[in-house]
């Protein structure tokens, strides 16, 4: 969506922090600050891979109070859709990215009176920025961090050093030990949030562990970011844009769009925030919704459909874009 | 006379027992305790043995619900005479609760105003508050102009019982004062105020 509030920003630093997460840092080509953020929140990374864009979010992990620069944390996937491949391989100190504002759309419910962080391998980045909002604000917390193997995961010793065994506890798959979700969510103080980010196995297992102890929903919170899948290709018409376009095999309808020249909001580009909606004006085969914002009705209406991560199957989508 | 459409007013969407509850506190006011005999008629009495149920009979009192309540057989059961006891019990209990205990409230809009305000004190998203609206509709309203709230307003408009200035009652509600609000109705003109028409009996 560009309201025009993108930033270009130079790469200042590119951290090799294990053989697969790059830690990569961020400052303005203008040399102003960055804008504050909250921790939680993420940037929309643009990448310009040989005139093919690529745009991933990413969630900050500096310091909140920071405005000095931005960093990301990016896990190299080797069978992805490039994004992450990209910033590994091609992305250099000194090189020049564009970034979005930042967005928050998994912030601390600091109504809380204690904060349980339950991360997943490369899921930890945006509890690195939320501890350091809790820690300056004196607010309980603990983290719960699962690692393949002490060699694979990232920053726990850092994390160790800074807040200590107490609040900070590590399981390592290696060594068979796991986060204990049922015994965590059974005795917390009421007003307690919980907090989960990980691969989506494990987000759904924490969330599901939670309600079944008894915590509200209003009380488990997670963030997750769908890559948009592949599929076959297929024919949409936006209709108040007057383009014809097809959709290619590992594109978004969102992402076919932008090459089209058309300037269609979006916000978590992982169909969470709900920014891009767009209403479906006839539909002749099925939508396959695969974000995870729109209610099951919603869905089953065919009338809405969230274009970063949805795709359709059949001759014709025509949508009011 | 009545400003309505205003999205801040509450809603009590009844009581509704979450199975996977580890315990129930229940807070309960006149009327508000046949909310409590209904759920118990719909849902059965299994959860019964893992509540605390907090009472408070206050207008209701001839009708004996504490009798009811309490042969409900509920693993507590607590009477108040009056708020002030009931709202220092349900800190202690707060105070100690954990996750997976289920708060529930229901009575008249003024008593779950002000428990919600407790709760919210100690980290209940308000959502997750069971609630459930018996028994009279009169209103708790604060005052915009002097502050202070007038408690089982049941007309529109209705002399502030502090500053005496005639107010109109609106749907805007304070859920941080556990209150509507009242905006004096003859600003302009003092002494034109309509007569008070029973709006909330």
């Amino acid at each position: 969506m560009s309201l025009n509030t993108d930033m270009p920003v130079r790469v200042a630093a590119v951290t090799q922090v294990t053989d697969l997460v790059k830690r990569f840092r961020f400052e303005r080509l203008d040399g102003h600050p960055m804008p504050f953020f909250s921790g939680g929140a993420h940037v929309v990374v643009s990448m310009n891979d040989n005139g093919l864009l690529r745009r991933n979010p990413y969630s900050l992990m500096s310091n909140p109070d920071d405005n000095s620069a931005y960093e990301i944390s990016v896990l190299r996937v080797p069978n992805s859709r490039g994004g992450s491949i990209f910033m590994h391989e091609q992305v250099r100190p000194g090189d020049q990215l564009t970034v979005s504002q930042p967005v928050n759309l998994f912030a601390p419910d600091h109504r809380g009176r204690k904060h349980i962080l339950i991360a997943g391998g490369i899921g930890i980045t945006p509890f690195i920025a939320m501890m350091e909002q809790f820690s300056r604000d004196n607010i309980a917390f603990e983290l719960h961090y699962a690692i393949r193997s002490r060699s694979h995961g990232a920053y726990w010793q850092q994390l160790l050093d800074r807040y200590g065994p107490r609040r900070i506890k590590i399981y390592v798959d290696e060594e068979k030990t796991f986060i204990p979700v049922a015994e965590i969510a059974d005795n917390q103080p009421l007003g307690t949030h919980l907090y989960v980010c990980g691969p989506a196995g494990m987000i759904d297992g924490v969330l599901m562990t939670g309600l079944k102890a008894g915590w509200p929903k209003e009380n488990l919170h997670s963030e997750r970011f769908l890559a948009p899948p592949a599929g076959l290709p297929f024919q949409v018409f936006l209709e108040r844009s007057n383009i014809h376009m097809t959709v290619g095999e590992h594109q978004s309808i969102l992402e076919a769009a932008e090459a089209h020249g058309c300037d269609a909001p979006y916000m978590c580009r992982g169909g969470a925030c709900g920014q891009c909606e767009t209403e479906v004006l006839s539909c002749d085969g099925t939508l396959q919704h695969n974000d995870i914002y729109l209610s099951d009705e919603e869905k089953a209406s065919g009338k809405k459909v969230m274009i970063c991560v949805s795709r359709f199957k059949g001759q014709q989508l025509v949508l009011q874009l | 006379m009545l400003v309505q459409g205003i999205k801040s007013r509450p809603e009590y969407k009844g009581l509704d027992i979450d199975p996977h509850a580890k315990r129930h506190l229940f807070v309960l006011e006149g009327e508000g305790a046949q909310a409590l005999i209904d759920e118990v008629g719909a849902k059965g009495r299994d959860f019964l043995a893992k509540s605390e149920i907090l009472y408070l009979a206050a207008g209701a009192a001839p009708k004996a619900y504490d009798v009811t309540l309490s042969a409900l057989s509920p693993d507590v059961f607590w009477q108040a005479s009056t708020l002030q006891p009931l709202l220092f019990r349900l800190r202690a209990c707060l105070e100690q609760a954990r996750m997976g205990t289920r708060l529930s409230i229901a009575g008249t809009e003024g008593f779950i105003g002000q428990i919600m305000q407790v709760a919210i004190e100690y980290g209940i998203d308000y959502h997750s508050i069971h609630t459930e609206h018996r028994g009279s509709m009169a209103r708790r309203v604060q005052c915009v102009h002097c502050k202070g709230i007038t408690d089982n307003v049941t007309t529109s408009p209705f002399p502030c019982s502090h500053c005496g200035l005639p107010l109109l009652v609106r749907d805007h509600y304070s859920r941080r004062l556990g209150a509507f609000q009242g905006v004096n109705i003859d600003a302009e003109e003092p002494g034109t105020a309509p007569e008070p028409e029973e709006m909330f009996p």
